[in-house]
């Protein structure tokens, strides 16, 4: 088959550029670590209460070591978990300081749902029976709202809480 | 060699006429549905009779995204076939049969819809769950569209006994492809509506395995956008060239072309899951690899598309590095609006790198990005060109012409669409990269900063689509003027021809066998692995929802 001298060229550098642009990802991936979320774990969505990370007393923000911390939501249609207050009041809004490591951990009692803290690199599918998890560093300060961006019903646009970051 | 074309009877023309009324009537529907949307989430109204956001938006998806396009396409790729390659009068049965049953398919579904038992958007995502007669619809839809496959097939099969030793005629190999393509998708999906979705639907089966039946979805639904896209390209490659009264580029480089857009659109669909649990990291990441591997095929597309042009403007004698620019029939819509979607593709499949990005991807995923890089693609790319098509096709199978006059309508809506996509697709980009999610009704969240950036750039989408729509309804007025009141009169179906002095196309590129082989052995690779794994890790089995849509 005929290739003109142009299109050769044309294609060398296409598929060069090509192969240079997934070797990075590949060494970002396998080598920086930078894989998508894709947690193993499963779980029964009927009673996600079993799961030690998704007793009642577990949700919301805790902070396990100096800087670090774990952040534990339950979703469901159409509202996200994360636990009450000293009041008893249901939580919407979680404050953790500048640089800190913040482990996301959530999964879904009914249908499936997206977390995303818009502006940050955190977005995930929650899916029932599977436990969604992400590790983040949030170094930017400022209030970041969480949104609920994959479709769980007629109520999927009043699925959302805060997230800010303090100096 | 020069390839003889059959002229239409008046009962092939109704047949491919039928495909197209539904398209522009879907055209209308939808487009009203994405008018309605983009004012309700610009929060400045409200949708009259209580009529409830996600309803509109699955009437949206399944219109445009399904009905339309299979219509169009079905259609589009019938008359390309009966141009090139004939039909009998039993095939021509089949293929009303097939009309039918798709048409049948697509009013169970959109009834169930507009009663509001199916709010479950076009991905119909399980444990969300709408009425049998949705799936039942969609079903129809498919085995319909099966009909028209194994129609096709037989076509090409009929010519090939009675032209032994021929090459088949280039378009007729595309149809074959896509078409082909299509059977082995849609058996993904086929196989999740009717072993998942009915039976559970209908209360025989107690649970759903959620990521196998999303998985068997996107198994489907990236080839699915090139099923979109494919008939774009048969355009470009064999239709416009003849329309700027040029040449084939080559011959062989266009079946090659969809070759690799063979082999690489079905082993891919984990780039749609890449933020999804329950999937090995490695296999996601070998499913990307291999979806990057479409930018190949897509730079030869460029190159030789580019090259037509270059080549037509040098015959006529324009010089310089850009000189033959100049030439290009820029006031024939025909060429315009094709050519506006070419250019379009460009920052549209620059924005796909980065959807299918392993990282990336992170930074987009859900977000109204998503929406803005399909609203460029399909709703511009791919849309701009079937328009580009249909200004030609409606008149040849009515025996009516282009006028000059609606060839200026013609244009001015190009234009129309080409502002209004502009600033909508924007808008959406932007606000899609600042963490505005897609397939959301209008909210304020919890309020803030961020909020009101992503509520200014939902007003720009509303005028953008109020632009559009104003284009819709000028493209209905174009249809309707060709279907039934242009002057009578003959209008050409272009066809492009070879160079006299082409190169023959090597035999291998026609055997079947093979590469329909190495797609099947492709799938098995991407797929065998992680479906086993997604099967025997599965967790307990999600039971239906009706009450979060509304039912």
């Amino acid at each position: 088959m005929h290739l003109h001298k142009f299109e050769k060229i044309w294609l060398v550098f296409g598929m060069a550029s090509l192969a240079l642009f997934l070797l990075i990802t590949g060494f970002a991936a396998f080598w920086k670590g930078t894989h998508p979320q894709s947690h193993i774990e499963t779980i029964d969505p009927q009673n996600v209460e079993a799961h030690e990370a998704f007793k009642p007393e577990n949700l919301g923000l805790q902070e396990v070591a100096d800087g670090k911390y774990t952040v534990n939501i339950v979703a469901s249609a159409f509202n996200y978990d994360f636990g009450t207050d000293a009041d008893g009041k249901a939580v919407k809004r979680i404050r953790v300081p500048k640089g800190s490591t913040v482990l996301f951990q959530i999964t879904t009692k009914d249908v499936v749902h997206g977390f995303q803290v818009a502006g940050t690199n955190v977005n995930m599918m929650v899916e029932p029976g599977h436990v969604s998890r992400l590790e983040t560093v949030m170094k930017n300060t400022g209030e970041f709202t969480v949104v609920c961006n994959e479709y769980c019903g007629v109520g999927h646009h009043q699925m959302f809480a805060v997230v800010e970051v303090y100096e | 060699m020069m390839l003889k074309n059959y002229n239409f009877t008046k009962k092939e023309s109704r047949l491919y006429m039928s495909f197209m009324y539904v398209t522009f009537a879907s055209l209308l529907i939808g487009g009203l549905m994405g008018l309605l949307q983009t004012l309700a989430r610009s929060g400045e109204f409200q949708l009259p009779f209580g009529i409830n956001y996600y309803t509109i938006l699955t009437v949206h998806g399944v219109i445009l995204g399904l009905v339309l396009t299979t219509f169009f396409i079905v259609g589009f790729q019938f008359a390309l076939m009966g141009k090139t390659v004939g039909i009998s009068d039993k095939q021509l049965k089949w293929a009303w049969i097939a009309f039918w049953t798709m048409l049948v398919g697509t009013i169970m579904a959109a009834v169930t819809i507009l009663v509001g038992q199916a709010n479950v958007l076009y991905t119909f995502y399980a444990p969300l769950r709408a009425h049998p007669a949705f799936y039942f619809g969609l079903a129809l839809v498919i085995v319909g569209s099966w009909i028209a496959v194994f129609t096709n097939f037989r076509q090409l099969y009929v010519w090939k006994k009675a032209n032994p030793g021929q090459k088949s005629p280039l378009l007729a190999f595309m149809v074959t492809i896509n078409m082909a393509m299509w059977f082995i998708a849609s058996l993904g999906v086929a196989t999740s509506v009717l072993v998942q979705f009915i039976p559970w639907s209908l209360g025989y089966a107690a649970t759903i395995n959620v990521l196998l039946s999303r998985t068997l979805f996107w198994y489907f639904g990236h080839p699915l956008v090139y099923f979109w896209l494919l008939p774009a390209y048969m355009a470009w490659y064999a239709i416009i060239p003849k329309i700027i009264g040029g040449k084939l580029f080559s011959d062989s480089l266009a079946r090659l072309a969809f070759i690799l857009l063979l082999l690489f659109s079905i082993p891919v669909g984990f780039h749609h899951q890449l933020t999804e649990p329950g999937i090995d990291p490695t296999w996601k990441f070998i499913q990307v690899v291999l979806t990057f591997m479409v930018i190949i095929p897509s730079l030869m597309t460029a190159f030789s598309i580019f090259g037509t042009f270059e080549v037509r403007g040098r015959k006529l004698g324009y010089k310089g590095l850009f000189g033959w620019l100049r030439n290009l029939p820029w006031n024939d819509v025909r060429f315009l609006a094709p050519f506006i979607g070419m250019v379009a593709f460009i920052p549209g499949g620059a924005g796909g790198i980065v959807n299918a990005s392993h990282q990336m991807n992170a930074l987009i995923h859900n977000t109204i990005w998503v929406t803005g890089h399909f609203h460029l693609t399909v709703a511009t790319t791919v849309i701009l060109t079937y328009f580009g098509m249909a200004y030609w096709l409606v008149p040849h199978l009515t025996g009516r012409r282009l006028t000059p006059k609606l060839n200026k309508l013609g244009i001015i809506q190009t234009i129309i669409w080409t502002v209004g996509m502009a600033i909508m697709s924007t808008a959406m980009h932007i606000q899609g990269l600042l963490g505005g999610p897609r397939r959301s009704a209008f909210s304020n969240y919890m309020g803030g900063e961020q909020v009101e950036t992503w509520i200014s750039y939902q007003i720009a989408q509303a005028v953008g689509g109020t632009i559009l729509f104003i284009g819709i309804i000028l493209m209905i007025y174009i249809f309707i003027q060709l279907a039934f009141f242009a002057p009578k009169g003959v209008q050409e179906f272009p066809i492009a021809e070879e160079e006299v002095d082409a190169e023959p196309t090597p035999l291998i590129l026609e055997n079947w066998y093979l590469w329909i082989g190495i797609t099947i052995a492709l799938i098995l690779f991407a797929y065998t692995i992680p479906v086993i794994d997604i099967i025997k890790h599965s967790p307990p089995g999600s039971i239906p929802f009706d009450w979060p849509i509304g039912r």
